[in-house]
């Protein structure tokens, strides 16, 4: 590594953002060279996509210094970043759906020649640029987006998660033009798909916790360095399950909820799998599998297009939350905002679901309902002095409130979807520990999260979806982060990386078709 | 100190019952201000008018009654996170039919059916909007914008000119005052009413469902409540009580007049807005709302007094709800801050 600092097309240097008491990015940094494909890697939340934001102007960071072929540049907009010769392309395409491609261009003051020619090397010559861009489907809309990036001619582009939800014929397309960008234009790809990575990157930078903690030259085999540095150390905190306890309760028990090849018709395609009265069931997957989907029709809030689902032993068809309520389904979500009532307080947001839940419109009973609220404060700790506005809560509290609302009523199978996102380690635990007091107590408790290490923490096993099936089902005990980081990218556990994969070469290609044909759902 | 929603720790009784009342009075802050306001208006109207006393009070509630069920109509509606255009010309349509029915059918006693009638046709007509909107799934402003117009077509159907007639009871019910001044009797009729209607609301699982549609569908949706079924009973509701106006129109006026008056409409929203209803919904009483409605009407009389342009008191009512608007948003900013 003997290239200076001068030889880089760009650098960001000591990058840190934090959004309140969350550390989004700490004093990261990115060097590209020129004519590098550059991969970005990390695992959810380790500080991507904010630093996606940063470089694209989008984000203010805190602190931190980005250099654009030697010149320091700030950018308070993607407008200015755009100037400044940066141009990202996002995983939501940025095409206004009720204007026409041409006018999509003149929007971004972007060249029509040099678009269609990158249209047609992207596979899609015969585009009309004067169809609303709402008719087209959304993997013509990405190829849309990279075209117009492409032909402003920038500096460094950057593409996050172009490759998801695209057809094979034009994921490989996309790679192939990626790869042929000159000397003079670096790339910074971020994707889930380590596969694309190996088959055309040059370098990975490695994020976890907002930190830089590796540059790695992608050759064969660097796969397991990347995976490995995506981890760090293996959790050292400590357990809370007793080991076998679930095992034990499961072979006498009906399953609580049982999932058998469900499907929404889109993303979710075969989930099929059994949960237990007083076990914690970890589920992951990457971004984008289907879990999404899943925990919708679960929750009753979508209705399954295709398999059954057996609630203790019988089959049920849910129409509405309401229903599912009604049976013991009760869903915590990760974003507070789509679960709470912001404006009201600790006490109506805790009563809701208890109150609605009988679907009939009595009077209600002020005295009970006062006690059941205190005694679900008290359960979960909630710090409610500001309860009467719950938007003036801790994200922790507010977490708390709505796990509260349920235990409140008394809960049977909780299904939990990332509910640690964003909160502190404080609260985490204290989430932890209810988790398994609930399951200590009976109840059934399905467990989504985005952090790998929870799984052996809380869990009693672990289930993977991948492309929208469960690809894979291990005990906790056997779980470590490796595993489960290789099985959510549907790499068989034991099985070598491809390492033989090199770009350009037609068994290259092949491979990233047929990892792309899975992912995508297609045959 | 401690809230409602209840702490951690158990303090003692008095301490409770003094937190109880802060928490009501942060709670409320907004409707004490304007509360306070509309003192300071009562002061500033005998001020400039030393002839407004208690007897002039009732002359006030009289024609603030059929706007403040207006108001009414419309928070119960912007709770829940929908709005209604068409308040104004279902007045109209009500109060036509009633004082159309009351001539043709003459009694007191008859009158009373009518009346009843009435009320079931305010159901009806908001059932209509409610069930519009959340079967077609067409916005509520474009909804009842089209029924306003359907509304006021069927009053001048009804009622090509002003005529009719109201029943005795039905006018005395409005005007004067019961035994002493400080008792108008249209205070008393808009108390009754709002109390019978909101009180048992505001307790009962379906008003918390209003708010709760108002504050996040999703996540009501997600808790169980059934937001379509909530979304068309908060028009039922608000149907009810613009019948009620209705019918306070044709007992102030003593006819039915089938042309609405658009600023009934207009004002409701002004009311909602200005009494400390967030018309994005989830926020607010029926409180703030009444009282916004008589201190804009206590403004309007002021300027009438004052012999104010006319003209000048449109603007001037303008500026004043944008600034008292923009007070409160930089009160509620500097709360949230700190």
């Amino acid at each position: 590594m003997t290239v200076t600092a001068t030889d880089l097309l760009l650098e960001a240097t000591d990058v840190s953002k934090t959004y309140g008491a969350v550390v989004a990015l700490d004093h990261a940094s990115l060097s590209v060279r020129p004519g590098e494909v550059h991969a970005l890697m990390g695992a959810n939340g380790a500080g991507k996509s904010t630093f996606v934001k940063i470089l694209t102007g989008a984000v203010t960071p805190d602190t931190g210094r980005i250099v654009v072929r030697g010149h320091e540049r700030t950018s308070h907009s993607p407008a200015e970043a755009r100037r400044n010769g940066l141009v990202s392309v996002y995983q939501e395409p940025a095409v206004i759906p009720d204007l026409d491609i041409r006018d999509n261009l003149r929007l971004t003051a972007t060249p029509v020649e040099p678009f269609r020619h990158w249209l047609a090397e992207l596979g899609l010559a015969d585009l009309r640029l004067s169809g609303l861009a709402r008719r087209l489907p959304l993997a013509s809309l990405r190829i849309v987006d990279l075209a117009r990036a492409l032909a402003l001619e920038p500096d460094v582009l950057l593409l996050d998660e172009i490759t998801a939800a695209l057809p094979a014929n034009l994921t490989e397309r996309v790679l192939q033009v990626v790869q042929q960008q000159g000397a003079d234009r670096s790339v910074i790809f971020i994707s889930h798909r380590l596969i694309e990575i190996a088959a055309i990157c040059d370098r990975a930078t490695v994020l976890r916790n907002g930190e830089t903690v590796g540059v790695v030259d992608v050759t064969a085999g660097s796969e397991d360095r990347i995976v490995e540095l995506m981890l760090g150390e293996a959790a050292t905190a400590p357990r809370l399950r007793e080991a076998g306890a679930g095992e034990a309760a499961r072979k006498e028990q009906t399953p609580r909820l049982s999932a058998r090849s469900l499907g929404d018709g889109r993303r979710l395609r075969d989930a099929t799998f059994e949960l237990y009265p007083g076990e914690v069931l970890g589920v992951v997957a990457l971004e984008g599998q289907g879990q999404d989907e899943l925990f919708a029709i679960l929750s009753g809030a979508e209705r399954p297009v295709t398999g059954s689902l057996l609630v203790d032993g019988q089959a049920v068809s849910l129409r509405h939350p309401a229903d599912a309520i009604r049976m013991g389904l009760v869903f915590v979500a990760a974003d507070r905002a789509e679960a709470l009532l912001m404006q009201r307080s600790v006490r109506e947001n805790i009563s809701l679901p208890i109150s609605a839940r009988i679907g009939h419109w009595g009077w209600i009973d002020l005295g009970r309902e006062g006690r059941t609220v205190h005694r679900a404060v008290e359960t979960l700790q909630i710090d409610a002095r500001a309860g009467s506005e719950v938007r003036r809560l801790s994200g922790g509290n507010q977490q708390k409130v709505t796990i509260a609302r349920w235990v409140a009523a008394g809960v049977k199978t909780m299904l939990a979807f990332d509910p640690t996102r964003g909160i502190d380690i404080g609260t985490k635990n204290q989430i932890y520990i209810l988790l398994r007091e609930l399951a200590a107590a009976g109840a059934a408790i399905l467990l989504y999260t985005s952090e790998l290490k929870e799984v052996q923490l809380v869990c009693d096993r672990a289930i993977v979806i991948f492309g929208g099936e469960v690809v894979a089902e291990m005990p906790a005990a056997a779980a470590d982060e490796v595993d489960l980081l290789r099985a959510a990218h549907n790499l068989m556990p034991g099985a070598a990386l491809p390492e033989e994969t090199t770009a350009g070469t037609p068994a290259a290609k092949a491979a990233v078709a047929a990892a792309t044909d899975e992912a995508a759902g297609r045959p | 100190m401690t809230s409602a929603a209840g702490t951690v720790d158990r303090p003692s009784l008095t301490d409770r019952s003094v937190g109880a009342m802060r928490t009501v009075a942060r709670n409320n802050a907004w409707t004490l201000g304007l509360l306070g306001f509309l003192v300071v208006l009562l002061v500033f109207t005998k001020v400039v008018n030393s002839n407004y006393g208690l007897s002039s009070l009732q002359g006030t509630a009289t024609s603030v009654l059929p706007l403040a069920l207006a108001a009414v109509a419309q928070a119960v509606i912007v709770i829940a996170g929908g709005i209604d255009l068409s308040i104004s010309s279902q007045m109209a349509l009500i109060s036509c039919v009633a004082a159309t029915m009351m001539k043709t059918y003459p009694g007191e006693d008859v009158a009373v059916a009518i009346v009843l009638l009435a009320l079931l046709l305010g159901l009806v007509l908001g059932a209509v909007n409610g069930a519009l909107i959340v079967l077609t799934r067409v916005p509520d402003i474009v909804v009842t914008l089209s029924t306003y117009f359907i509304w006021a077509g069927f009053a001048l159907l009804v009622r090509p000119a002003p005529g009719g007639s109201a029943a005795e009871w039905l006018k005395d019910l409005v005007v004067g005052s019961l035994g002493t001044d400080l008792l108008p009797k249209a205070a008393i009729v808009l108390i009754v009413i709002v109390a019978a209607i909101w009180i048992p609301l505001s307790r009962s699982r379906l008003g918390l469902s209003l708010y709760a549609i108002g504050s996040n569908r999703l996540a009501a949706f997600r808790s169980g409540v059934p937001v379509d079924r909530t979304k068309f009973l908060s028009y039922v509701i608000g149907g009810l009580i613009a019948a009620f106006a209705g019918l306070s129109l044709t007992a102030s006026t003593g006819i039915g007049t089938p042309v609405p008056e658009p600023t009934y409409t207009l004002i409701s929203i002004a009311a909602v807005v200005l009494g400390g209803v967030s018309l994005a919904g989830g926020i607010g009483g029926v409180f703030g709302p009444i009282v916004a409605v008589v201190v804009l009407q206590l403004i309007r009389d002021d300027m009438t007094f004052m012999r104010v342009n006319p003209n000048f008191g449109l603007v001037a009512q303008g500026f004043i709800l944008i600034g008292v608007l923009v007070f409160g948003s930089l009160i509620e900013m500097r709360r949230s801050r700190s």
